[in-house]
């Protein structure tokens, strides 16, 4: 993955900013009250179960299908049918399926797009276009005999093209293999680079973590929002895990008013978990008063809760089951 | 509301290379003409210069002009039923293209090979009648107001019949469906040629004035009744908005 075309953006506003959306078809809600805002830059996670309305979050944004109430800014225009034509100029989506015309080369398929952007200089767009993926060497084969991940590659080039300033990406890895998915990362890492904000769907949690700015949990309504780190912060304490080779013979004694500790438990047999509000300041502390009790500490450990279990803990808590 | 030319022209020859690129479009095309014409052809090769005054009285190539109401059909049954299908409809949506220019683009790639293939039929079938049929016949077929007529009209039904697969296809969520209204709905325009080619409707210049006019009216306002059915909305989610 190299060259990439330069995003257009200008620095004003938000990339996206949503206030009270809904969309409804007849009864059935898709989402409903959902409020954000996605800076310049960002690379924004969107993140939900089957059918939570991720899919047609995008697709109204871009504008697609209408909201059924509640508005929406996208890359600086307010989404309305008359801006339709406008907003779909600022942005790229990349549908989950890639929808290539199997029958027409790369380039084929490239040209036509090219023009539907209205693109100035074409050619030079779609070569630095396929240049980003790493496929101007397949640039004449037809793309039904591509594998599912270089299409995949293809209609990333194709998002490219129109140069966007807010790129939605629905499911862009779902069914790659872990060396493609790893191509569309680097592309994802390069775009932000770029300027470029990126409005990222998935359920690859990991991915979302290691990519996303922030992220955004959908369970037709907005769930939470906010930094991965802010969000374990927030559902999950801090605690320290420490572990010794046989059971200590005052544990109270040993944990009580350490520096950055509270509440203690005995997790299992010579394990005790410490709820901490600073570990930087209790781990130090809690292992000179084990080595002054004594004991023999085989380790300690500050837990790291991913955002799978930050996922999981909101749509357990919904469901009405205990957490995982 | 300005629609772009580019964005026309990339729909069209997209269309027109994957039209190249499949074989059995193009020959699906170009062979139900050839059958359509061979009936026709063996009757007019077969009358003597006696019978040539009947086809004086007749319009002959008429019947011809049930070709451009048919070979198109297929095409444009095929037209958005068909981007729904293979998924290639949403990334197209998501470009700046108005529903318009999609509609334009996708009719003048349905209205060129049509075209295309009813003159070259017609142009084999006054071929094969002046190189085979007795020249009273042949001077009887080449009337020049059946020729007028033919170029003439030739585009007038190939657009009606676009606009009438088109709207099909905007509606229908099978392909096969589609393509099966597309010829039904098509029919009634190559019965009336039928009629008029075995002299059931008596073609006088006032009633050729009156199809021209009501067929152009029928171009016109099927554009924006298919342009009216196009919503984005329902072709995504199946659902109106």
């Amino acid at each position: 993955m190299s060259t990439l075309p330069q995003s257009s953006g200008d620095s004003g506003g938000p990339a996206l900013s949503v206030d009270h959306l809904s969309k409804r078809f007849g009864d059935r809600v898709a989402f409903e009250d959902v409020s954000f805002e996605v800076g310049r830059g960002e690379v924004f996670g969107f993140l939900g179960p089957n059918g939570a309305g991720k899919t047609t979050t995008v697709r109204t944004l871009g504008t697609l299908i209408a909201p059924t109430s509640g508005t929406a800014t996208v890359a600086g225009s307010r989404l309305t049918v008359e801006n339709g034509v406008e907003i779909r100029r600022k942005i790229a989506i990349m549908p989950e399926s890639p929808g290539l015309y199997l029958r027409l080369s790369v380039r084929e398929n490239l040209e036509c797009f090219a023009d539907l952007y209205e693109a100035s200089n074409p050619r030079e767009r779609i070569d630095r276009a396929l240049d980003a993926v790493n496929l101007v060497d397949r640039a004449n084969d037809a793309c039904g005999t591509l594998s599912k991940g270089l299409r995949q590659r293809v209609a990333l080039a194709r998002a490219l093209l129109g140069d966007p300033e807010v790129l939605f990406l629905d499911e862009p890895t779902a069914g790659l293999d872990p060396v493609a998915a790893r191509d569309v990362h680097e592309l994802i890492d390069a775009l932000r680079k770029r300027g470029v904000t990126i409005f990222l769907t998935t359920h690859r949690l990991e991915e979302a973590e290691r990519l996303c700015d922030r992220v955004a949990i959908l369970n037709r309504t907005l769930r939470t929002i906010g930094r991965p780190d802010e969000l374990r912060e927030q559902l999950f304490s801090k605690t320290l895990t420490v572990k010794t080779l046989v059971p200590l013979a005052d544990p109270a004694s040993v944990f009580a008013g350490l520096p950055g500790a509270g509440a203690w438990r005995e997790d299992a047999i010579a394990t005790y978990v410490l709820d901490v509000t600073d570990a930087s300041a209790a781990a130090p502390a809690a292992t000179r008063a084990l080595v002054a009790a004594g004991a023999d500490v085989l380790s300690i450990s500050q837990s790291q809760h991913s955002l799978e279990d930050v996922y999981l803990q909101l749509i357990d808590e919904e469901r009405g089951a205990p957490a995982a | 509301m300005t629609l772009s030319a580019r964005r026309i022209r990339a729909i069209t020859r997209k269309e027109l290379r994957e039209f190249r690129h499949n074989g059995s479009i193009v020959v699906t095309m170009a062979v139900l003409p050839m059958i359509f014409i061979i009936p026709p052809l063996i009757a007019i090769l077969e009358l003597s210069s006696s019978q040539a005054g009947g086809l004086l009285s007749g319009d002959p190539l008429a019947y011809l002009l049930g070709i451009p109401a048919l070979v198109p059909a297929t095409v444009a049954a095929y037209s958005v039923v068909g981007e729904r299908a293979q998924g290639t409809l949403e990334p197209v949506l998501t470009t700046p293209i108005r529903r318009e220019e999609f509609l334009l683009g996708k009719a003048l790639a349905a209205v060129v090979p049509s075209l295309a293939v009813s003159y070259v039929v017609f142009g084999l079938f006054l071929a094969c009648v002046a190189l085979f049929a007795h020249p009273a016949v042949v001077s009887a077929v080449f009337q020049g107001r059946d020729l007028v007529a033919q170029v003439l009209f030739t585009p007038l039904i190939a657009g009606w019949a676009i606009w009438l697969g088109m709207a099909i296809s905007t509606r229908v969520s099978e392909i096969r469906v589609a393509q099966q209204l597309g010829v039904v709905a098509s029919i009634p325009s190559a019965v009336v040629t039928a009629l008029i080619a075995y002299d059931v409707i008596q073609i006088t210049p006032g009633l050729v004035t009156f199809f021209a006019v009501l067929l152009l009216m029928l171009d016109v306002v099927g554009y924006r009744f298919v342009s009216a059915l196009f919503d984005r909305e329902r072709l995504m989610t199946g659902t109106k908005s």
